[in-house]
C-alpha cells in the first residue's frame, strides 16, 4: 500500500481544454439564469434523469437544475449548512439531501453556487424519471414558489424492457399536458422542425460520448468513468444537450482521449496524469461531493482507475444503443426517458454491471451506498453479490452521502478501500498459482 | 352473538402467525388454488380474486420476526420493512405463495420487485405501476392496458381465462367489502370508545390474510356486537394519525397512544381496503370500470402526486374535519421517503386552517413506548387544555 501522502502545499490542479470549455458551459448557463428576470426569459427548474431538454429549449427556457446546484454547493462545501438549514425548517433528518440542500438555499435567498441570485421558476418541469423523490422535491418547491408545475410521468421498466403501453402513455403526456403547459408558459408555439434539429445535434453528442466512454477499455484506460465523468457528463446531462456548443465539447473531448491514447497515457487526475494503471473497477452508485477531490484521491493514489460506473448512465444508457431520433423526435424522448439507468428494474441493472466488469476487464465492482438515495441504494448489496457470482470477480461495499457531509467518513472509507485492493491482489495471485 | 373479545382474539392470533397458516390451509383446501402476494399501497385485487386466487396482503415481519438474514440485504439507512420482507422470503414463510406485486410507493418497494426477481427467478413478480396522470385518454389509458397485463399474467399462472362476469363478481364481493370497512369506520367516528383502533387496526390486517367473503363476514359480526356493547366512555381528545400506510406500527404503539387520552378517529392503515372510495360499477367494461375509479374516486397518500397545489393536503384537513378531529399525529416509519418528504408540506396547511400537530418515528420493530406516550399524552392534554373549541 501507497504510505499517505503528507499534507503539503495543495497541489495546482490540472485541467485539460475540454475541462475548461465544461466550466465555461456551467458557468455560462448560472450567467443566464442571473441575467434571466433581467432579459425578461421565462425560466424552467427541472432534473437531471430523463430531461427533456431538447423540448424545453423550443420554449426559449432558460433551464436551471437544482440537483446540480446541490452537487456544486456540495463542492463548495456550502451543501452543509443548507441541509441544516432545511433541518431546521421541519425536514427530516432521514430524506434526500438533494432536496434538504436546494431547499437550504432557497431558504436563504436562493444564492446560486456563482453567488448569483437564481432566478424564481416560471415553470418547474417534474419529469418523475427513476426517482420517487422528485415527485416530492418539486411539490415542495411549488410550495413555496405557487408556480406552474407540469407532470412527466416515466413508468419504471419492471419487467424487461420498456413496453410499447409506457412509451405510448409518455408521448400522450408531452403531447397532451407537456408541451400545452410549455407553450402557455413560454407564450412559444411548439415546432416539432426545431426540435429535430435539437435531436440532431444531441445524437452527435451521444456518438462521441459513447467512444469516449468505450475508450476505458484500452489499457492503460485514457478516462477515469466514474470521477473524470462528473465532468464529462456534465454538457450531455443538462443544460447543453442538443446545442452546437454540446457537440462541440464531445469532439475535442474525443480529440484528447485519442491523443492519451496514442501516447499510452492514463487518465488526467486533479494531480496530473495517472502513470500507472493497478487496479481497474466498475462502480456502481453516485459519489460523495463533499469530499469529491479526497475521494478521488483514495482511488489514484493506489493507481485504481474507473473504467465503466453506472452514474454516467443516469442521464442516459447511450452505451447500451440508445440515440435521439431526429425522425420520430416525440417518441425517442420517450425512450430516452425510460431508459434512463435508475429507471431499470435491478435484474437489467446487474446485467449491464455484469457486461461492463466483462468488456472493461475489470479487477470487480465497488458498490457506493448512498445514504439519501434509495433508487440507487435499495437491492445494491444484491447487485453486488450476483455481479460477484456471475463474474468471478470481488466486489465491495462503502457507504456515504451525496451532499451532506456527515456521511463522509474517509478513515472508514480508505480503511474500506485498502482492504479492498488487497483482495484484489490476493485473487490476482490466487489465478496466477 | 359473537363477541369483539371473540372476534379481535381471532384477528390477533392471525396478526401474530407469521408462517401466515390461514392462507397456506386455504390454498390445501382444494387443488389448484393459488396465492398471490402484494405489499402497500393499492392493487386491485379484484383481479387476483376473479382468477381464483387469494389476494395475501405482505407487509413485512412486525415486531414479532427476528430479522437475522434481512440485513445483509440492504445498507444501514432504510426503512425496516424491506428487510422483514426479505427474512420473510428467505426464511421461507412465503414458499406458498405463486406470486408477489410490488405497488408503485417509493422507491425501495419497486428496487425489491427486483431482488424477488432475482431471488426467485421461478416465481411471478411484477411491479405494479399506476397512473400519476389523472386524465381518461392519457393516465386511464396507460392504467386500463396495464391492468389488462396484470390480468393476463395471472391467467398464465391459473392457466384459465378470467371472464368480465368473473370479474364483475370479484367486483361486487369487494364493494360490500369496502362498504363495511365504511361501516365500520362511521361507528367508530360516532363512538369511538366503542370501536378502539388497535381492534380496527386488528381487524383489517385479517382482511389482508383471509379470503374477502370471510373478512366481510368477520366485519359484520364485529359492527353488529361493537354496535351492542357496553363500553366507558373516557375524557379523551380525538385525533388523526398518519403515515402508517407502508411499514407496519407495532400494536403498542397504537395502544399507547390510545393509552395517552387519545381517540384515534382518522388514520391511514391499509389502504388497499377503501382506496377506491365508491362502490366500483358492475356494468360495462369491468376493467375500464376499476381504472375510471383509480382515476377519479381514490384516497389520497403522501405516494400520490397532487396536480394542482390548492389541493395539496386537503384530503387530510378533510379527514380532520369530518371524523371531528382536534389533531393530528405524524407518526411515520424511519426513512420512510413518501411520509418524511411530504410531512413538511402536509404540517404547512394544517398550520393554515389552525389543526395542531405533533410528528415521531417507528419502526415497525420498535419497542420503547415510553416516550410515544409521554408525546402523544402531553398532545392530547395540550388540546383539552388550550383548544380553542
Amino acid at each position: 500500500m501507497t504510505a499517505p501522502t503528507p499534507t503539503a502545499a495543495k497541489p495546482t490542479v490540472q485541467k485539460d481544454r475540454s475541462m475548461a470549455m465544461q466550466k465555461a458551459m456551467v458557468d455560462g448557463n448560472y450567467a443566464r439564469l442571473a441575467r434571466a428576470e433581467a432579459e425578461r426569459r421565462k425560466v424552467a427548474y427541472t432534473f437531471v434523469p430523463g430531461n427533456i431538454n431538447e423540448l424545453l429549449m423550443c420554449f426559449d427556457l432558460v433551464v436551471n437544475y437544482p440537483e446540480i446546484n446541490a452537487i456544486q454547493n456540495g463542492m463548495r462545501k456550502k451543501s452543509g449548512r443548507y441541509i441544516m438549514e432545511a433541518e431546521k425548517a421541519g425536514h427530516s433528518e432521514d430524506v434526500c439531501t438533494y432536496v434538504k440542500a436546494d431547499i437550504g438555499m432557497m431558504l436563504k435567498g436562493n444564492i446560486g453556487p456563482n453567488d448569483e441570485r437564481l432566478p424564481n421558476p416560471d415553470v418547474l418541469m417534474l419529469s418523475y424519471t427513476g426517482c420517487f423523490t422528485f415527485m416530492k422535491w418539486f411539490e415542495l418547491l411549488r410550495h413555496h414558489y405557487k408556480c406552474e408545475t407540469t407532470m412527466l410521468h416515466v413508468p419504471y421498466e419492471g419487467g424487461s424492457g420498456f413496453s410499447k403501453n409506457s412509451r405510448d402513455y409518455v408521448v400522450k403526456q408531452l403531447k397532451e399536458t407537456v408541451i400545452p403547459t410549455l407553450e402557455r408558459v413560454s407564450g412559444v408555439k411548439f415546432d416539432i422542425d426545431r426540435l429535430r434539429e435539437y435531436l440532431k445535434e444531441s445524437q452527435k453528442a451521444e456518438e462521441n460520448w459513447v467512444w469516449v466512454l468505450e475508450s476505458a477499455k484500452h489499457k492503460p484506460s485514457p478516462i477515469d468513468s466514474y470521477f473524470g465523468a462528473i465532468y464529462y457528463i456534465s454538457p450531455i446531462f443538462t443544460a447543453f444537450r442538443g446545442t452546437p456548443t454540446a457537440t462541440e465539447y464531445y469532439a475535442e473531448l474525443r480529440k484528447e482521449v485519442e491523443q492519451r491514447i496514442a501516447n499510452g497515457q492514463g487518465p488526467i487526475t486533479p494531480e496530473g496524469e495517472m502513470k500507472n494503471e493497478k487496479y481497474r473497477l466498475v462502480v456502481e452508485g453516485p459519489p460523495n461531493y463533499t469530499s469529491f477531490r479526497d475521494f478521488w484521491k483514495m482511488f489514484y493514489d493506489e493507481g485504481a482507475v474507473i473504467v465503466a460506473s453506472s452514474y454516467a448512465k443516469v442521464g442516459g444508457t447511450y452505451d447500451f444503443g440508445f440515440r435521439h431520433d431526429p425522425d420520430h423526435p416525440l417518441e425517442s424522448v420517450a425512450e430516452y426517458c425510460l431508459n434512463c439507468y435508475t429507471n431499470h428494474n435491478l435484474p437489467e441493472r446487474v446485467r449491464m454491471l455484469e457486461t461492463y466488469v466483462n468488456e472493461y476487464q475489470a479487477d470487480g465492482l465497488l458498490i457506493n451506498s448512498i445514504k439519501s438515495c434509495n433508487s440507487f441504494a435499495a437491492g445494491q448489496l444484491m447487485m453486488m453479490k450476483e455481479v460477484q457470482k456471475r463474474t468471478g470477480k470481488p466486489g465491495a461495499f462503502i457507504e456515504t452521502d451525496l451532499v451532506d457531509p456527515r456521511y463522509f467518513s474517509p478513515a472508514n472509507v480508505k480503511n474500506r478501500l485498502e482492504s479492498y485492493f488487497q483482495m484484489i491482489d490476493q485473487k490476482r495471485r490466487a489465478t496466477a498459482a | 352473538m359473537t363477541t369483539t373479545k371473540e372476534i379481535i382474539d381471532r384477528c390477533e392470533k392471525l396478526y401474530e402467525d407469521m408462517d401466515f397458516t390461514a392462507a397456506r390451509a386455504w390454498k390445501e383446501a382444494a387443488p389448484g388454488r393459488h396465492v398471490i402476494g402484494y405489499m402497500p399501497i393499492y392493487v386491485p385485487r379484484e383481479i387476483i380474486h376473479a382468477a381464483g386466487m387469494l389476494p395475501l396482503g405482505i407487509l413485512g415481519g412486525g415486531d414479532q420476526l427476528e430479522v437475522i438474514h434481512g440485513d445483509a440485504y440492504y445498507q444501514s439507512y432504510i426503512c425496516r420493512i424491506p428487510r422483514s420482507t426479505i427474512e420473510l422470503a428467505v426464511s421461507g414463510k412465503l414458499d406458498f405463495t405463486d406470486g408477489m406485486l410490488f405497488p408503485s410507493i417509493c422507491d425501495v418497494i419497486r428496487n425489491l420487485s427486483g431482488m424477488w426477481q432475482l431471488m426467485m427467478s421461478d416465481k411471478y413478480a411484477r411491479y405494479f405501476d399506476v397512473p400519476q396522470n389523472y386524465q381518461d385518454d392519457v393516465g386511464g389509458v396507460y392504467y386500463t392496458q396495464e391492468l389488462h397485463e396484470l390480468k393476463e399474467d395471472l391467467e398464465k399462472i391459473s392457466g384459465r381465462k378470467i371472464t368480465n362476469e368473473d370479474l364483475r363478481k370479484s367486483i361486487a364481493v369487494y364493494n360490500e367489502n369496502r362498504r363495511l370497512i365504511k361501516d365500520l369506520y362511521e361507528l367508530r367516528r360516532k363512538a369511538p370508545w366503542k370501536v378502539p383502533t388497535t381492534e380496527v387496526y386488528l381487524l383489517l390486517r385479517a382482511g389482508m390474510v383471509l379470503p374477502v367473503e370471510e373478512h366481510s363476514q368477520m366485519l359484520k359480526d364485529y359492527i353488529e356486537a361493537a354496535s351492542t356493547e357496553d363500553r366507558p366512555l373516557r375524557d379523551n381528545c380525538r385525533i388523526v394519525i398518519q403515515g402508517m400506510f407502508c411499514e407496519q406500527p407495532p400494536l403498542n404503539l397504537i395502544k399507547s397512544i390510545e393509552l395517552a387520552g387519545c381517540y384515534i378517529v382518522g388514520d391511514d392503515f391499509m389502504m388497499v381496503t377503501r382506496w377506491l372510495t365508491e362502490d366500483v360499477p358492475l356494468d360495462g367494461d369491468p376493467l375500464e370500470n376499476l381504472s375510471q375509479a383509480f382515476l377519479h374516486h381514490s384516497e389520497n397518500v403522501s405516494a400520490k402526486y397532487v396536480d394542482r397545489e390548492e389541493d395539496k393536503g386537503i384530503y387530510l384537513v378533510d379527514l380532520v374535519k369530518k371524523n371531528g378531529g382536534e389533531g393530528v399525529i405524524f407518526t411515520s416509519p424511519s426513512f420512510c421517503d413518501p411520509a418524511l418528504l411530504d410531512r413538511p408540506l402536509l404540517q404547512d396547511v394544517l398550520k393554515a386552517h389552525g389543526v395542531p400537530y405533533i410528528a415521531f418515528k417507528y419502526a415497525e420493530n420498535s419497542g420503547q413506548m415510553q416516550p410515544i406516550r409521554e408525546q402523544a399524552g402531553t398532545f392530547a392534554d395540550s388540546i383539552k387544555l388550550w383548544s380553542e373549541q
